[in-house]
């Protein structure tokens, strides 16, 4: 929590008291907000790359020519998105991938510095001043997005912000904007999985009747359409409904409890033992007097 | 200080100084010269310069070895302790100073080895200064425990310090903060020995699932037990080999003491070893046993925990010392297994690149344990980590300190 959240918090908590009135009253209801991505509607033109890489002054990628849309590509310290190709049964399906800037991110809550800040707007942003650089981040996200800068003395979380940076403008995603097929929508979650709905609604033989994102570890931002099953196009569809942070929540409530019980029941276990054995003689004085 | 001097000087061997060119010494010397190279590089390139991480393996040898099975390698401080302050055993007393000490360095060094794979390391004071606190983190807790845990073990041996420095108040102050370091020691011991296995927990999407496992964190904290008593038998053994006219166990019988350790360590394998099948009968993954994954985790189970737990057995009940020390090294085989399994081998598995530690890796990790073989022997020869250990006359006389 930074200063001034803190007043803000502290200032709505006061007014809470002199008014009477529920904190959550007092809130902005502020919505998530995330990107809708229609596969059916992606030419695989790769506008959406150059665009965050320019955005920023990331490696902005030759797409005429490097003929990268041959290989499987992941997203890289160099790169927060990329477009891949998959041959399906519906023919060639272009699928971006980018952070899904999960609802509730395994990576926010595996940072043990909160330097991965799941934003109250939705998107998950990194702090460069708060991260140790422990990687952990990387370990647990389901989707395999946070990547490390190995090569440098100085090195960085690199992933995609949502351009966190450009929404607090009142801008949309530089790629959103940049997407010559509307393949791509920004909006709040809410909104867009009316919209994704609707699309399958109309047209029920266009779509799987199925949106990725929708309860994927929990539900993430950024949603997806598709006209082939989604195994198809590379997404793993094993990680369950589960928000990741649910894993370790027994584990880490079970602390304050083991914290406290298991000392004094340590020290009736003392009290109990009669420091004697058997075999070395009688007990030693110095543990007699705790 | 006179009496210090008096103490220290009562120290020193009275036979002719060795040669200074032991076989460790000439082994260990250039792997620790190429071990600070290797971090030089290392700070000024980047990891990737030094290390086989990548990507998709975020975490390598230098967690998977030095942190996570390190910290299981060090449990028998709080075992031990345990035995002796909280269940007031005295059999173990003789060992209790060396084993604190042996864990302590543990921490310090393997843990500390921590800070050589933080991207940015100057950063590693946020969790402790609150530039932010990540509560909702295994790895935050497992951060503060290691703290607060190395300053209780360094509370429990302090004792051993203010005796060598002949500070004699002191010694009697710290002393009788003993128990509470203990207590908190072994609270903490137990939190953080299954927090580090809690980490694994988020790797739901990418651990195998012969080792993947809701109770990950309850796994690593009983094998934490008989990985330490494993290698306090491996330890104790080396070093009374080594270290033979440093070390003076009074009327105390080490054999004994070993087979004590022996008993309690087949107890917890086997209460192990009963957990892991009830785990495997409960996710019925049969179907990975007749594959490589399925031989890896037999060897590991039954191999390598199941096969020493009967030695142990074996070894005490017909007091056959040596089975017992071997038992021990397959013990300690298998707890490293284990651990790297759920670290790296098995993390990731169906990567078709997979993660094998570069030869630079190796050689810092080599210089760790080297280092924390001469702090180790720089302590015992100077300070009174075996002499005060066992009881006797003098023991009654270091009452009236």
């Amino acid at each position: 929590m930074d200063r001034r959240s803190f007043l803000k918090t502290g200032g709505a908590a006061a007014a809470c008291a002199v008014t009477g009135k529920r904190q959550d009253q007092l809130e902005d209801p502020t919505e998530f907000v995330g990107v809708l991505v229609d596969t059916t509607r992606c030419i695989g033109c790769r506008s959406c790359e150059v665009a965050c890489g320019m955005a920023h002054d990331l490696h902005v990628p030759d797409v005429q020519n490097d003929g990268a849309l041959d290989e499987k590509r992941t997203t890289s310290e160099r790169q927060w998105t990329v477009v891949n190709r998959y041959d399906t049964d519906a023919g060639e399906v272009f699928v971006k991938k980018q952070c899904m800037h999960c609802w509730q991110p395994a990576c926010a809550s595996a940072c043990l510095t909160n330097a991965m800040h799941k934003t109250k707007e939705g998107p998950v942003i990194w702090r460069s001043d708060k991260c140790m650089g422990c990687r952990f981040c990387m370990v647990s996200c389901p989707f395999d997005v946070p990547k490390f800068e190995y090569d440098s003395w100085n090195p960085r979380i690199q992933k995609c912000t949502m351009c966190w940076d450009r929404l607090q403008q009142g801008q949309e995603p530089a790629c959103v904007k940049a997407c010559p097929t509307d393949a791509l929508t920004f909006g709040p979650k809410r909104e867009l999985m009316e919209i994704a709905r609707i699309r399958i609604y109309n047209h029920p033989d266009r779509y799987v009747h199925k949106i990725y994102g929708e309860h994927e570890v929990g539900g993430t931002g950024w949603l997806y359409l598709s006209a082939v099953p989604f195994e198809q196009l590379g997404f793993r569809m094993d990680l369950g409904t589960t928000p990741y942070p649910e894993y370790t929540r027994d584990f880490l409530y079970g602390v304050p409890v083991v914290l406290f019980a298991l000392p004094a029941l340590l020290y009736g276990m003392r009290l109990l033992s009669d420091g004697s054995d058997s075999e070395m003689g009688p007990p030693d004085p110095r543990n007699d007097n705790p | 200080m006179s009496s210090g001097a008096t103490l220290s000087a009562g120290a020193e061997p009275l036979q002719k100084k060795p040669s200074f060119w032991t076989p460790f010494n000439v082994i260990s010397l250039p792997i620790m010269a190429a071990g600070l190279i290797i971090l030089v590089i290392r700070f000024t390139q980047g990891l990737g310069s030094v290390t086989n991480l990548n990507q998709e393996f975020p975490w390598g040898f230098w967690i998977g070895f030095d942190v996570v099975t390190g910290v299981a390698f060090a449990g028998g401080a709080y075992v031990i302790t345990f035995t002796v302050y909280v269940m007031r055993s005295r059999k173990y007393m003789p060992i209790v100073r060396v084993t604190v000490l042996n864990g302590l360095l543990a921490y310090i060094f393997y843990a500390g080895a921590l800070v050589l794979d933080l991207g940015r390391p100057w950063n590693i004071i946020n969790p402790i200064i609150g530039n932010d606190f990540g509560y909702n983190s295994v790895l935050f807790l497992v951060a503060w425990h290691f703290l607060l845990y190395m300053a209780a073990e360094f509370i429990e041996f302090s004792p051993v310090v203010a005796e060598w420095l002949g500070w004699r108040r002191a010694r009697k102050i710290l002393h009788s903060l003993t128990l509470a370091a203990v207590i908190f020691g072994v609270t903490l011991s137990t939190l953080h020995q299954s927090g580090l296995g809690a980490l694994f927990l988020l790797a739901k999407a990418k651990i195998h699932p012969l080792w993947y496992s809701e109770f990950i964190p309850i796994l690593f904290f009983v094998s934490s037990i008989f990985a330490g008593l494993a290698m306090i038998i491996v330890e104790g053994t080396i070093s009374h080999r080594v270290l033979r006219d440093r070390v003076k166990m009074g009327n105390f019988d080490f054999e004994e003491i070993i087979f004590g350790l022996a008993k309690g360590a087949a107890i917890a394998m086997f209460a192990y070893y009963f957990f892991k099948l009830l785990v495997f009968l409960h996710e019925g993954h049969w179907e990975y046993l007749g594959e490589s994954w399925g031989y890896l985790y037999l060897l590991e189970v039954g191999g390598l925990t199941l096969v020493p737990c009967i030695l142990f057995a074996f070894g005490v009940r017909n007091r056959r010392i040596g089975i017992v020390r071997f038992a021990a090294v397959l013990t300690l085989l298998g707890v490293l297994l284990n651990r790297m399994n759920v670290s790296i081998i098995a993390f990731n598995w169906y990567v078709p690149n997979h993660y094998y530690p570069s030869w630079m890796e190796i050689v810092v990790t080599l210089m760790i344990i080297c280092a924390e073989i001469w702090v180790f022997r720089w302590i015992v020869t100077r300070m009174p980590v075996y002499e005060r250990s066992a009881p006797g006359p003098d023991e009654t006389e270091a009452e009236r300190l």
